[in-house]
């Protein structure tokens, strides 16, 4: 065991695996040589060689069309999207290709690529490094969506990602890089190794994709969340004083509906909470297979907590943040439906 | 003291203008329905005039290459210049076997559309030596990232006709179970990758093939084809930029038809300079290649691919061809080229300048080119009435529905069961 932040358990993921693998390559912006602006690839390239860990041009298109034709020959590449907002000119390469090479060619070819990117709000980087784009991709069939929200869970999910004989879409909640924050900006944010999922094995572990966690169990309603909406809906729970039970998803799609079901069957009331807009986002699907699933035991509308229906506006972070006292408030109106 | 900044701001503003008018250029082809062909501005060099370079040629001394046109065979047949292939007469016969194969099966299916026996088609007419060619020059093992005009490819590394016109009919034989279209076939065993409706998508992924390839001390390369209106792709620019960075294992191919749909090249940009010549900004040689010359396909091919097996890199080949008939079943090109364009194309037909040519160095005949245009359509022919034993679009005998549920994930996706069950299959 030791004592990681996000970062260092991502980087000792990757490690762990090329170690373990000849086909697990990496690349993307910046991330050779330097290490990556968030230095999630530092030292890999002295450690493994420039021919398993390099600089690619800037073009994301190109550094996932290049990811999707190594997978088809047979290799593991995990490419880095310097910011989830970078994401759009891969765009067609993920939806188109990636996502439907296995289906389109009847299992002839697959596409093992595993595309990490860091996303969401409070850093202040306005409206070009602070979007969560899940839903867009939780949309297109054929994608794994997975967002960790503990360095452990970090480390594990991005191994099980790799090894996983589909794409990938890894979403690394930026501000959880170096602590766990938790959505109360006024407060000093405590570094990861005063929290216990900071103890990460340094070999190989696996955390399955589709198996959420409850994270706070609890008897009055629960909180469906993930990244770095699952320590804000800690922080809310304490502060509204509400019996919440937080469950984090860890991945998306695929979705571990069971947990999900079993919660809300339990506690009859059911709060979405995620940064992304809200139209459309993974929220209004949570909400809908809840109700669907659970129409019969819930004492309270399924509600939703997210980021506001504007792009991130630079200087009002806190304003379109969806932070715990929003979430809070969230907590006691159910209580009182 | 009064300030006159306002008021000069206001005088400059107030200048009468004494600049032209702006003008924007909408290209236009050279001719339209209606009018004659006009082929005077298509860059030809004679047959034989273009030089060839060592294999391990810098770039940069070979810019003249993209704006000439290979070119073997002359109007009489005959095989001259410094790109003349060592190539076998069996081998050149086998060519002209398949492009013939092509041609008759295209013609076949192109019917069947018409018949109300698959949804869609596309020929590849005219085209044929782009696809017969390349095959016959690159390895069995070298990977193929092609189009959906690339079905001369499959047929040249002998995958069953029955099986492609099993997926054009969408019946039971089809081995993608009817979840593509027909033409975009996919077949691992013969090195050829799914092809994609979205265009340009896969000359990127040739090339993260190939440096997979590289990365992994393998002795592959591999092969992609886009048409001349996909070069303005950003897709196109990722492949060039990767391959010339990583110095990949990869050939590039724009095949130039000179028509996307209805636009004529002009409108992706080829009236500026040849599609070739895109390749100089990238540091990386390029070809210009007479498409309807078998020999020219095979030898500029031969090049590219040994220059890649010798890890000197990537090569941007320009096939410039003419697609002879309509895009696809959905498209009439007498609405927006003159009809007679294509017959009256000055680099002829690659059958015909292969059967020519074959007939020049005294292995084929007539006789022999008749009786092999007999034999090629009735296995089509035969062929047809088998798979169409097994059903066509929309009728009898397609895959079960219950499959469409299964593979969009390696394991079982809980949804789609339930899915599954919700549609009754």
């Amino acid at each position: 065991m030791a004592t990681m932040n996000m970062i260092q358990a991502l980087n000792s993921a990757m490690s762990t695996m090329m170690a373990r693998d000849p086909s697990v390559v990496v690349f993307g912006e910046d991330v050779g040589y330097f290490g990556g602006v968030f230095r999630a690839t530092d030292g890999l390239q002295k450690k493994y060689g420039a021919h398993r860990c390099f600089d690619t041009p800037i073009a994301e298109g190109g550094i996932v069309g290049a990811a999707i034709g190594m997978g088809a020959y047979g290799m593991r590449p995990v490419v880095e999207i310097q910011f989830a907002d970078y994401i759009y000119p891969a765009f067609d390469q993920l939806t188109s290709e990636a996502a439907r090479i296995r289906y389109r060619s009847a299992g002839d070819f697959n596409v093992p690529i595993v595309v990490r990117t860091p996303y969401g709000g409070g850093i202040f980087g306005g409206q070009t490094h602070s979007q969560s784009p899940e839903g867009l991709f939780t949309h297109v069939v054929g994608l794994k969506v997975v967002i960790p929200s503990t360095p452990y869970d970090a480390k594990g999910l991005l191994i099980s990602s790799i090894e996983d004989d589909d794409p990938v879409i890894f979403l690394e909640p930026k501000r959880l890089y170096t602590g766990p924050f938790d959505g109360r900006h006024d407060v000093a944010v405590k570094p990861w190794s005063v929290h216990p999922a900071s103890e990460v094995p340094e070999d190989y572990y696996r955390v399955p994709l589709g198996k959420a966690s409850i994270v706070r169990a609890g008897e009055d309603v629960t909180i469906l969340a993930y990244g770095t909406m699952v320590h804000v809906a800690l922080a809310a729970a304490q502060e509204s004083g509400v019996d919440a039970e937080v469950i984090d998803l860890r991945s998306l799609v695929p979705l571990d509906l069971e947990t999900i079901m079993a919660s809300v069957n339990k506690t009859g009331r059911c709060i979405v909470v995620h940064e992304a807009t809200k139209t459309s986002g993974f929220g209004a699907e949570l909400a809908a297979l809840v109700q669907r699933e659970c129409f019969y035991q819930l004492e309270s509308p399924v509600e939703r907590v997210t980021g506001w229906d504007i792009p991130y506006p630079h200087a009002f972070e806190w304003q379109y943040f969806p932070g715990p006292t929003r979430v809070a408030a969230a907590m006691r109106q159910a209580m009182e439906a | 003291m009064l300030h006159s900044t306002r008021l000069d701001r206001q005088a400059v503003a107030l200048r009468p203008a004494r600049n032209a008018p702006l003008t924007l250029r909408i290209p236009e082809p050279a001719a339209r329905p209606g009018e004659p062909v006009n082929f005077s501005k298509l860059r030809l060099s004679a047959p034989g005039a273009v030089r060839r370079p060592s294999l391990d040629a810098e770039p940069r001394a070979m810019h003249d290459l993209a704006y000439e046109l290979i070119r073997v065979l002359d109007d009489k047949g005959n095989a001259v210049g410094p790109w003349v292939p060592e190539i076998a007469s069996a081998t050149l016969i086998a060519g002209l076997r398949n492009m013939m194969l092509t041609r008759v099966f295209d013609e076949r299916m192109y019917r069947a559309q018409r018949q109300g026996k698959c949804s869609f088609y596309v020929k590849s007419t005219g085209e044929e030596a782009v696809a017969a060619a390349q095959a016959a020059a690159l390895e069995s093992t070298d990977m193929l990232f092609g189009s959906y005009r690339s079905q001369g490819l499959l047929i040249a590394r002998g995958y069953p006709l029955l099986k492609m016109m099993g997926q054009v009919y969408s019946n039971a034989l089809d081995p993608l179970l009817g979840r593509q279209m027909p033409v975009m076939y996919s077949s691992r065993e013969h090195n050829y990758f799914t092809i994609s409706g979205n265009l340009g998508t896969q000359f990127i992924q040739a090339v993260g093939w190939s440096m997979a390839s590289a990365l992994s001390g393998d002795t592959r390369i591999a092969a992609s084809w886009i048409g001349d209106g996909t070069t303005a792709e950003g897709d196109f620019h990722y492949a060039m930029t990767f391959a010339s960075v990583y110095r990949a294992p990869v050939i590039l191919n724009v095949v130039n038809n000179q028509w996307a749909i209805s636009s004529f090249q002009g409108i992706a940009g080829g009236d500026e300079a040849p599609f070739a010549a895109r390749a100089v900004g990238y540091g990386l040689p390029a070809l210009r290649v007479d498409g309807n010359d078998f020999l020219a396909v095979y030898a500029a091919t031969k090049w590219a691919a040994s220059r890649a097996r010798a890890n000197h890199g990537a090569t941007l080949i320009e096939l410039f061809t003419y697609r002879a008939e309509a895009h696809s079943t959905s498209d009439d090109p007498t609405r927006y080229r003159p009809a007679d364009e294509g017959a009256k194309w000055p680099l002829g037909d690659p059958i015909a300048r292969l059967k020519q040519h074959l007939i020049a160095r005294g292995e084929w005949s007539e006789q022999k080119h008749a009786s092999l245009q007999e034999e090629v359509t009735a296995e089509v022919r035969n062929l047809q009435k088998e798979a169409e034993a097994k059903g066509v679009h929309g009728s009898n005998q397609p895959p079960s529905p219950k499959t469409m549920f299964e593979g969009v994930f390696k394991e079982p996706d809980p949804r789609l069961l339930k899915q599954r069950q919700e549609a009754g299959f």
